[in-house]
């Protein structure tokens, strides 16, 4: 129970005083997730609209397909990205295993499915009498799709947020594609692992606190987009 | 050169159920025509067919300019406009409802400004158009779909059922608008179910029964 306690005093200690080795840590955690998310949301909303918006063969076995990988377990896809950016993999000559930006591919996979079904999603529940007054106000197809696509504009905001915790929270795929390298792929939750495996809690407890916080704030953020929308549906 | 809606022979089914029957119409400029009928007789889907939203199972519908029979194109669809029953009002500002059509048009911002606050003006809706317009009432949302409509100044505007689910009060504020588009000139279609009305409406009464135009 000491031992817990004292971590705790520890890690706190490295918080407050922003300590560098742990501001490096959840630098690139944001930095790998972030640029993941950005990613996945300049590929997912489009691809979300589209599958909401268009009916084309195929479409039933795509959106079966974006639902079951929003559940992909992270080693999984870490493993997939591992082949694909090994030596003798498709990908091998491009020399990113091991590095950041491999573990912004194995994240932006995770995202993926997740920003692209709940867009979509969002997308097939409009109203369908906005698409139709837009088309009637003299609305290229286009503009129909920027149209309903600002609609549902919390709706799309939530699947982002959801595809953020998910990158942030998991260790499986970054743990395989990036190495755990200090000072290099070694991000929050991998050095939580490693730290908590050495028997260092003081770190391991202060990034799992920090991480807390992050989760605690995108849930709030989601919660006020969610409600956001929900009052201006509802009046 | 102004528009001409000629509708010929035009028939509609929806699994299998026929919803027109060989319906034929030549829209006169200048006038409001009003499309009577009783709930489920077809009024709303020749309306659609008219500014098309649909195309019949066969027949024809041709928008004429003089002589030349133009192209179903965006082109066209933008100088018409058909208000829908439910409008379908954004998730936005009466103001930013109304400059919909405008925007998508790329008219100038200024222009955009000036236009919206008078229609608004004219609807009777100014004092509310920075309020989301979710939040207004059903008779004042069927006026922004009546300002959105007319603020694009389409050469044939349809409305159908512009009064159906609104109170008196705003009843009467619809048809007086309604009133001022006709002295001006303004073409229109409306349907409606309600007799009184479309007695004072109309300049031209159509009447349509199971899908066909009977008088």
């Amino acid at each position: 129970m000491n031992s817990i306690i004292d971590g705790f005093i520890k890690s706190f200690s490295l918080i407050i005083n922003l300590d560098k080795e742990l501001l490096g840590i959840i630098f690139l955690s944001l930095n790998v997730s972030g640029t993941a998310l950005v990613i996945s949301t300049l590929i997912g909303v489009p691809a979300g609209t589209i599958i909401g918006l268009k009916r084309f063969p195929g479409r039933g076995f795509i959106i079966s397909l974006l639902n079951t990988f929003m559940g992909l377990p992270p080693v999984v896809v870490g493993l997939f990205v591992y082949l694909l950016l090994s030596r003798s993999g498709p990908l091998g000559f491009m020399g990113l295993l091991y590095t950041p930006s491999a573990m912004v591919a194995a994240q932006t996979v995770l995202a993926f499915p997740i920003v692209a079904s709940l867009c979509h999603s969002a997308i097939v529940n409009v109203n369908p009498i906005i698409k139709q007054a837009s088309v009637t106000l003299g609305a290229t197809p286009y503009q129909v799709a920027t149209t309903i696509v600002r609609e549902v504009r919390y709706g799309i905001l939530s699947g982002i947020i959801a595809g953020f915790g998910r990158v942030m929270a998991e260790v499986g795929a970054i743990l395989i594609v990036g190495g755990n390298i200090a000072g290099y792929t070694r991000v929050m939750t991998t050095t939580i692992a490693l730290e908590t495996d050495k028997g260092n809690f003081e770190l391991a407890l202060a990034l799992g606190i920090i991480l807390l916080i992050i989760s605690f704030l995108i849930n709030i953020l989601l919660h006020i987009i969610q409600r956001k929308g929900r009052l201006k549906t509802a009046i | 050169m102004s528009l001409e809606l000629v509708v010929s022979n035009i028939y509609k089914s929806y699994d299998s159920k026929s919803v027109l029957r060989d319906c034929s119409f030549s829209f006169r400029k200048g006038e409001t025509h009003v499309i009577m009928g009783h709930n489920g007789s077809g009024k709303s889907t020749f309306l659609r067919i008219c500014a098309l939203l649909e195309a019949p199972d066969k027949g024809e519908v041709n928008y004429l300019s003089g002589s030349n029979i133009l192209r179903k194109d965006i082109v066209l669809k933008r100088r018409m406009t058909l208000l829908l029953p439910g409008v379908g009002v954004f998730n936005a500002t009466a103001f930013k409802n109304v400059a919909y059509g405008l925007r998508i048009r790329a008219i100038k911002r200024e222009e955009i400004v000036e236009r919206v606050n008078r229609i608004l003006e004219f609807v009777g809706l100014i004092h509310k158009k920075n309020q989301n317009a979710l939040t207004l009432s059903s008779g004042e949302i069927q006026r922004i779909g009546i300002a959105r409509a007319m603020v694009i100044e389409p050469e044939i505007l349809f409305l159908d059922e512009p009064t159906a689910s609104v109170d008196q009060e705003n009843t009467e504020i619809i048809e007086d608008i309604i009133l001022k588009m006709r002295k001006e000139g303004k073409p229109i279609i409306i349907t409606t179910h309600d007799k009184v009305q479309a007695e004072r409406l109309a300049d031209r009464l159509l009447i349509m029964q199971n899908g066909k135009i009977i008088s």
